[in-house]
């Protein structure tokens, strides 16, 4: 099998090379998309890996949170603070500020509701339930949406200014893709800080290891994992509002595809870690990337989502621990 | 949810002591006795609101009299030797095989079949060919779930390669080859396969079965959840390729007619010969009766599928089937081969759909990439939930009730809100409701209480009841060496 995934990478490399060497220009602009996508993915990624880690379970549900947090910031951004295209510095700010923390918060919310409704009475279920259940409040989540704001996209006016940031030749990098790694930074960091210095961080941590030995250290199992469901929540709903401002559409199908997609990016990383998660999302990012942009030898954005679910398949058959998980004992 | 059980029951009991039928006299009674009083209420209630709400007809007695002939009487005991068993099911498929010939008035004496309230009118023959072609996806659906206990969530895959051998080798597709083998109703000078639909469901069969085992060597030793991502990856992966196979690789070779879809293709049909000599008719395409053939050939479908699916239940296979389901460390500690015990499931899983597929395409005469999208995975799984994972009369039931809301249900239920609660009637709110566009939230909805409230199904097998109630030992034992 090294033989088989060196030669895949192998060829990977001689694609990516030609195309610089091709087009540089071109390859940078590229470069900088994958960057932005894989911004969005590692938010969304975080919270598949987050819940993943504590519960063992795919939470189907987590994409449309990530979906109604761009619905929810569609509507700040359009209806409470009325904002319009390439609006003013001192207008968007706070608008972006307050949608985001709105966002966080309800989506915070609607998690930590799908997990006490629909995950929480099957603990003891087999594994099957919550991941049945699971696909059930996805399409829920869903229809929820499309009663809310109906069947067609919802549009954002371009408020994100398109204005230079620096270059590199004549490639521009733009506020709008800068905008989205300036939030996802700190969001992240704040999310390393808190699992691994907090102590509810530790407690995440020890329900994950080995909930029965947690609960009996006095960690109180259920308050935890709803805390986070909670912290997977708000990097949703985060994500959503980045997603909303970046690409300025948002539909109520939307998410379910995008989820799976950053569910492979967590796999890709390997699942239940944090770092990995964040890796794999620039990783897929890249990947989307340079299938849709790149010129030479492409198979070009019908062809994404049938590799980036090749790459799910591939990683989970030979590599399930992902890019930087342990082999731990169930082998996954 | 228990509490309140024991409220209602008390409630109910008091109430009925206070005209004089205390329980313990109730439960004096023989069984028999009681079971007949329980039907017949259950069955006047209905009568009442059938009367009251649904379109009334003399016919809602007499189904109500042949539901009360069905359940009561204990046939397994009246008739000798073991015949007992066969009375329900066999009266069950002759009202099954009748269904056209009452379904309709005949304009003399017979006034047609009643209308339910809220659900309206038993649904209509196209309705009932799409709902026997869904029972056939979801038994063979349940198989891989109900039976083996493998999530698959990319079912549809299979239903999807089904539908496409029956659009490559029953239509002009590859319109530069012309290979005539017993096809009806297709002219000589018509390019492209042409392969009589018998043999390509046969064909299909065969086909998604082997491509099941494919897909399932490498997958099957990962555990529950990563096997359910993979198959979903699957069921994603393979339309795409149906949607974007029109012009494979840029080399232009068109495989699967991309969004446009493969049509037309060829009906079902016996040819001249067996049609004078044995009556069968000669192509369902031409025949008066069309859609009464198509339900006959697709009832044929099912009741095959179902017999299989009895026989492999109680094989040597399907305990292996069974055990690793409850157990897995278990099973394999008694000797049964995991990874083959599994491949069978799938592969057996896998032939059902893409036969049911290949019918379904040869039944709309045509195939699109957009018929095989992930909600139509969720859609066959719901209906094995629902109805109750590894028994056949549930799966049989869930699949036509889910798949009557469907094409018909969904949209009567949402005339009547409108028109007895919305702006039409009391006016609760008013704004005409599109029910079926909420179709998958509903069955979301469905997918979650079962799940809380009833795991086993509406009408579980007794073993999966007391594997959900009870629970398993469900740590899963890996046999994979990489």
């Amino acid at each position: 099998m090294p033989v088989f995934g060196g030669l895949l990478i192998g060829l990977l490399v001689v694609w990516l090379g030609v195309n610089f060497v091709k087009s540089p220009a071109n390859f940078a602009t590229v470069f900088f998309i994958g960057l932005t996508n894989g911004a969005v993915y590692a938010l969304v990624a975080l919270g598949y890996t987050l819940v993943y880690g504590i519960l063992e379970l795919i939470n189907f549900a987590h994409g449309d949170v990530f979906m109604l947090g761009g619905m929810i910031s569609a509507t700040f951004i359009t209806s409470v603070f009325g904002l319009e295209d390439n609006a003013a510095v001192s207008d968007l700010v706070p608008a972006i500020i307050v949608s985001l923390i709105a966002a966080m918060i309800l989506c915070a919310v609607i998690n930590a509701t799908v997990e006490i409704i629909a995950y929480r009475p099957l603990r003891n279920a087999p594994r099957l339930a919550p991941l049945i259940t699971a696909i059930g409040m996805s399409f829920i989540l869903q229809d929820i949406a499309l009663a809310w704001k109906g069947p067609e996209y919802v549009s954002i006016p371009a408020v994100l200014p398109k204005d230079e940031v620096f270059h590199i030749g004549n490639v521009v990098y733009t506020w709008d893709k800068f905008i989205v790694v300036l939030i996802t930074i700190p969001v992240l960091v704040g999310l390393l800080w808190l699992v691994q210095s907090t102590k509810q961080g530790k407690a995440m941590r020890a329900t994950a290891q080995d909930r029965d030995a947690a609960a009996m250290m006095g960690i109180n199992v259920n308050r935890t994992i709803s805390f986070t469901f909670l912290i997977a929540g708000s990097l949703a709903g985060a994500a959503g509002l980045l997603y909303a401002l970046y690409f300025t559409q948002v539909r109520f199908d939307q998410g379910f595809q995008l989820g799976l997609i950053a569910f492979t990016a967590a796999v890709l990383g390997g699942i239940g870690n944090l770092p990995g998660a964040v890796l794999g999302a620039l990783v897929i990012g890249f990947i989307q990337a340079f299938n849709e942009g790149l010129a030479w030898h492409s198979p070009g954005s019908d062809w994404t989502q049938s590799i980036v679910f090749s790459i799910l398949i591939l990683i989970l058959v030979f590599r399930p621990e992902g890019l930087l998980g342990e082999r731990t004992p169930e082998g996954a | 949810m228990r509490n309140l059980r024991g409220y209602v029951s008390r409630a109910w009991w008091s109430a009925l002591g206070a005209v004089g039928l205390p329980r313990e006299r109730w439960e004096s009674f023989d069984r028999l006795t009681r079971r007949a009083v329980i039907t017949a209420l259950w069955l006047v209630i209905g009568l009442v609101l059938v009367y009251i709400e649904g379109d009334w007809n003399w016919s809602a007695i007499l189904a109500a009299v042949v539901v009360f002939a069905l359940v009561v009487p204990p046939w397994r005991r009246l008739l000798p030797r073991g015949f007992g068993r066969f009375v329900v099911p066999g009266a069950v498929l002759l009202l099954a095989v009748f269904y056209p010939q009452y379904l309709s008035p005949n304009g003399s004496w017979w006034p047609g079949l009643f209308g339910w309230p809220i659900f309206g009118p038993f649904p209509a023959m196209d309705t009932m060919v799409v709902m026997m072609i869904f029972v056939m996806m979801a038994l063979g659906l349940n198989i891989v779930v109900g039976y083996a206990g493998l999530l698959d969530l990319g079912y549809v895959a299979f239903y999807a390669i089904g539908a496409y051998m029956a659009g490559w080798f029953a239509s002009s597709q590859f319109a530069s080859h012309k290979i005539h083998f017993g096809a009806v109703g297709v002219t000589d000078e018509l390019p492209g396969f042409h392969v009589s639909i018998w043999l390509v469901l046969v064909l299909a069969g065969i086909v998604t079965a082997f491509v099941g085992v494919v897909i399932g060597l490498p997958t099957l030793r990962l555990r529950g959840d990563y096997l359910a991502i993979v198959t979903l990856g699957f069921g994603e992966i393979i339309p795409q390729i149906a949607r974007n196979g029109d012009n494979l690789f840029g080399t232009g070779f068109n495989l699967t007619g991309g969004t446009q879809g493969l049509t037309p293709i060829d009906g079902p049909g016996f040819g001249s010969w067996l049609s004078a000599n044995l009556g069968l008719p000669e192509n369902y395409l031409t025949a008066a009766n069309q859609l009464n053939l198509f339900y006959w050939t697709a009832l044929v479908l099912v009741i095959f599928t179902a017999f299989c699916s009895l026989r492999l239940r109680d094989s040597r296979l399907g305990r292996a089937w069974i055990a690793i389901r409850e157990d897995e460390t278990a099973a394999a500690a008694m000797g049964v081969p995991l990874m083959k015990t599994k491949t069978w499931a799938y592969a057996t899983g896998a032939c059902f759909g893409g036969i049911a597929g290949a019918y379904y395409a040869s039944f709309k005469s045509a195939t699109f990439p957009d018929d095989f999208i992930f909600n139509i995975s969720v859609f066959i799984l719901c209906m094995v939930i629902l109805g109750g994972m590894g028994n056949i009369t549930g799966v049989i039931f869930g699949a036509m009730f889910l798949s009557y809301l469907d094409r018909e249900g969904l949209a009567n239920i949402g005339n009547w809100l409108n028109d007895h609660v919305g702006p039409g009637g009391a006016g609760v709110y008013n704004k005409p409701l599109d029910v079926p566009l909420y179709e998958f939230g509903i069955f979301g909805v469905i997918l979650v209480v079962v799940m809380l409230f009833r795991p086993e199904g509406l009408i579980p097998s007794g073993r999966r009841k007391a594997e959900f109630r009870e629970g398993v030992h469900d740590q899963p034992l890996y046999d994979a060496t990489h």
